[in-house]
């Protein structure tokens, strides 16, 4: 059994094991994580070790047979599966990699990595399956995808991605816990004007929330202003292309209805309301973001409603709150007040 | 095209939605109303186990994505492909909801890319095939045409070029047209209204279905080709031109096509292609093709039974008239425009009156009548087929003769008369 205690500690022979191999060093980390484990059998985070070394040095079978091996002994770590899983993918066993990346999300249901692998993955084979429907030989150029490697068993997860050298990932997935995107996407991974980073052993711990990095903190407050704007307009689109969907789905969770009244029967009212008129013209002019801190603003506006029958112009603010990745409106207001 | 409203359920769902909203409103063209609302809340409209599985798994899946479960419409589809490996709709959709489970769907066929034909066509497939399921109205089971087969003949056919659809309906006991199965095709690229040779369109008319051809075809014919007659008599008079227009089937590379795809020819996948062996191996199939046929309920086919009559009686007195050697009351069943293979009106009654001057004593007789109404025609126009039975002192013929009847100031008359 894997204790907390383990999990803090520090194994200095692994430790530097560790640093042989990320120094390049695969055949002497191999030698060493070979004679580490003759002495210690059981120990998950060498055999963890072990796998990486091998896939490393690109002996990939039996780097899926030791991985295997652990995930078996210790059926409840999430990472051997989820780099089962990367191996598998490198193979096109999408099949056996989709089960891999389950297995992992159910040991760990906030597993980050897993949870973006699996949209990889899904990504891969709807790439194929879209082969398959148009007869395209892209040989699935399409989804460019990349898998991350864990390469650290406790702790720190380490990453780095098995098919591309150069990982721009750096937005993680949303935990299943988050709010999840919706439609359209305001934010993409190019927000963040970071240089694109190599290996980088995002903190994204299985379990722990995943920090920013520091850095990006400052850097992307004028991304979150264009991402406040584009997610106002959103909403003024799905209103003008009368889609109701995504019209309410602009709308915070706790958005505060206008006269108090509860949520469905707002819904229901706006639903009518929008799909009633047989065409909705709605453009907003003079849209001012104010960043009130990193999860809310203020956006003023002034907004031309036209409808058969119905020309109105007003004046407008919303107060946006970040749920998750996205902006929505937590409550809505005729003014500029 | 407003988006199905009973798909918001609640917050926790919405990525889901999202898509699912999105998908839906890909492949739902029409106008989310009460009635299709209605249409969905019902199990599915299958008329009959022979209705082909395929589709219907393919129905179930979309009907699944527009009902928000896309992990069971993942399901039918991937059973469905099982069955069908090379259904490329299925395949698109399948790739879709794949792609729902990564990321935000943002229309059908999301592929990363710009909309291509290939797209277009597919989600063209789609539409038609779920319209056919959720638009048909209940109780309304037959088109209003006026059909009479003959005894030697079990079935008529009956493509719909706008629905992309061909019906097939066997004769019942009581003389009645009972719905066997229907099947999606694909029609001309160009779509209907055959004139020209290379115009890749689909004639609309009454045609005949002749026996398989034997011998060996490409594999874009798929498993089994039956020419029609196009084109047929009124077609030549009308200086219709082109040939060679086919029910056949799929190539082995895909299950189907798309709704306009053919040269003109009426293409079936294969597997529905096998299911019609039975029915065209007789030959001289009866094939009415037409646009937006009105389906009606089979007790309103009674209306037309009057008309029925008329042209029956029409039948009789021109076969007691030609037997009475009456010259110029036979003559009188023909219409001004009347013409035959060697000429007009004129000629016919000059030929006529001759050979029956001497009024010779004749038995004719009638046998194995038909009777199809022509689609698309302004004027009234059926289709009449029969063995005839001719007889005099000095011959004896058996033949089976075409004649096209039109109905003019509430009087039925020959238009056209010819061997079969």
């Amino acid at each position: 059994m894997v204790t907390a205690a383990h999990a803090g500690q520090v194994n200095v022979e692994l430790k530097e094991i560790n640093q042989l191999s990320e120094q390049g060093n695969q055949a002497a980390a191999l030698e060493r994580i070979n004679a580490y484990l003759a002495a210690n059998p059981k120990n998950a985070e060498a055999m963890f070790m072990r796998g990486v070394i091998l896939v490393e040095l690109g002996k990939r079978d039996e780097a899926i047979k030791g991985f295997t091996e652990l995930s078996e002994k210790y059926p409840n770590l999430p990472e051997p599966y989820n780099n089962l899983a990367v191996l598998y993918a490198d193979q096109g066993q999408y099949d056996k990699a989709r089960k891999a990346l389950e297995s992992a999300i159910k040991t760990h249901p906030s597993y980050a990595t897993a949870h973006e692998n699996l949209g990889d993955i899904y990504a891969r084979l709807a790439s194929e399956a879209y082969d398959k429907a148009l007869k395209l030989d892209t040989a699935n150029v399409r989804a460019q995808n990349k898998l991350s490697m864990i390469t650290e068993l406790f702790g720190g997860a380490g990453k780095r991605s098995v098919t591309k050298p150069i990982s721009n990932n750096t937005i993680p997935t949303p935990l299943p816990n988050t709010p999840p995107v919706v439609y359209p996407p305001v934010s993409n991974p190019t927000v963040t004007p970071s240089p694109v980073i190599t290996p980088v052993p995002v903190p994204a711990a299985p379990v722990a929330e995943v920090k920013k990095p520091v850095a990006a903190v400052e850097a992307s407050q004028a991304g979150q202003v264009t991402a406040v704007s584009e997610a106002v307009n959103a909403w003024a689109r799905a209103w003008s292309s009368q889609n109701v969907a995504n019209y309410l789905a602009s709308y915070a969770k706790n958005f505060k209805t206008p006269a108090g009244e509860a949520r469905q029967a707002w819904e229901n009212t706006r639903r009518e309301r929008i799909t009633r008129p047989a065409k909705i013209s709605v453009k907003l002019n003079k849209l001012d973001v104010k960043m009130k801190d990193d999860n809310t603003a203020i956006v003023h506006f002034s907004q031309e409603y036209k409808a058969p029958g119905l020309d109105a112009t007003s004046n407008k603010t919303l107060d946006m709150v970040k749920e998750g990745s996205r902006w929505v409106i937590k409550q809505e207001r005729i003014g500029l007040h | 095209m407003k988006i199905s409203l009973s798909l918001l359920m609640n917050q926790q769902r919405i990525k889901a939605l999202a898509s699912v909203v999105l998908v839906s409103a890909a492949l739902m063209p029409w106008n989310a109303t009460a009635i299709h609302q209605d249409a969905l809340a019902q199990p599915l409209f299958v008329r009959s186990q022979q209705a082909n599985s395929i589709e219907r798994l393919l129905v179930q899946a979309l009907q699944s994505i527009k009902q928000g479960q896309l992990q069971q419409a993942l399901d039918v589809i991937q059973q469905l492909l099982v069955i069908s490996p090379n259904f490329k709709l299925a395949h698109l959709i399948h790739g879709d909801l794949l792609t729902a489970k990564a990321r935000t769907l943002h229309r059908f066929g999301d592929v990363g890319e710009a909309e291509n034909a290939k797209i277009l066509d597919l989600k063209a497939e789609a539409e038609i095939r779920i319209r056919n399921y959720f638009d048909r109205d209940r109780g309304a089971t037959v088109p209003k045409l006026m059909v009479d087969l003959a005894p030697s003949q079990q079935h008529v056919l009956f493509v719909d070029t706008a629905k992309s659809r061909l019906y097939v309906f066997a004769k019942s006991p009581n003389d009645q047209l009972n719905y066997v199965a229907d099947y999606y095709v694909t029609i001309g690229k160009n779509g209907i209204g055959k004139k020209d040779q290379g115009d890749k369109r689909t004639p609309i008319g009454v045609y005949f279905a002749s026996k398989k051809l034997n011998r060996p075809l490409p594999d874009l014919y798929g498993d089994a080709a039956y020419p029609l007659n196009y084109p047929n008599e009124i077609d030549s008079f009308e200086h219709k031109s082109g040939f060679g227009i086919w029910i056949h089937g799929t190539p082995s590379d895909t299950y189907s096509r798309p709704p306009r795809d053919s040269d003109g020819c009426v293409v079936l996948s294969n597997p529905d292609m096998k299911a019609l062996q039975a029915i065209l191996q007789p030959g001289n199939t009866p094939v009415v093709i037409g646009v937006n046929f009105e389906w009606v309920n089979p007790q309103a086919l009674k209306g037309l039974a009057p008309t029925k009559q008329a042209l029956k009686a029409a039948l009789e007195a021109w076969r007691q008239d030609w037997t009475a050697q009456n010259t110029e009351a036979y003559l009188s069943h023909y219409a001004d425009a009347f013409f035959y293979a060697d000429g007009r009106l004129t000629q016919w009654a000059n030929y006529k009156r001759q050979i029956q001057a001497t009024k010779p004593k004749v038995t004719v007789n009638l046998n194995d009548v038909s009777m199809f109404t022509y689609p698309g025609t302004h004027q009234p126009m059926v289709v009449v087929e029969f063995e005839q039975t001719y007889h005099t002192a000095t011959l004896h013929s058996v033949m089976k003769k075409r004649q096209y009847w039109v109905q003019e100031q509430q009087q039925w008359k020959i238009l056209y008369e010819g061997s079969a």
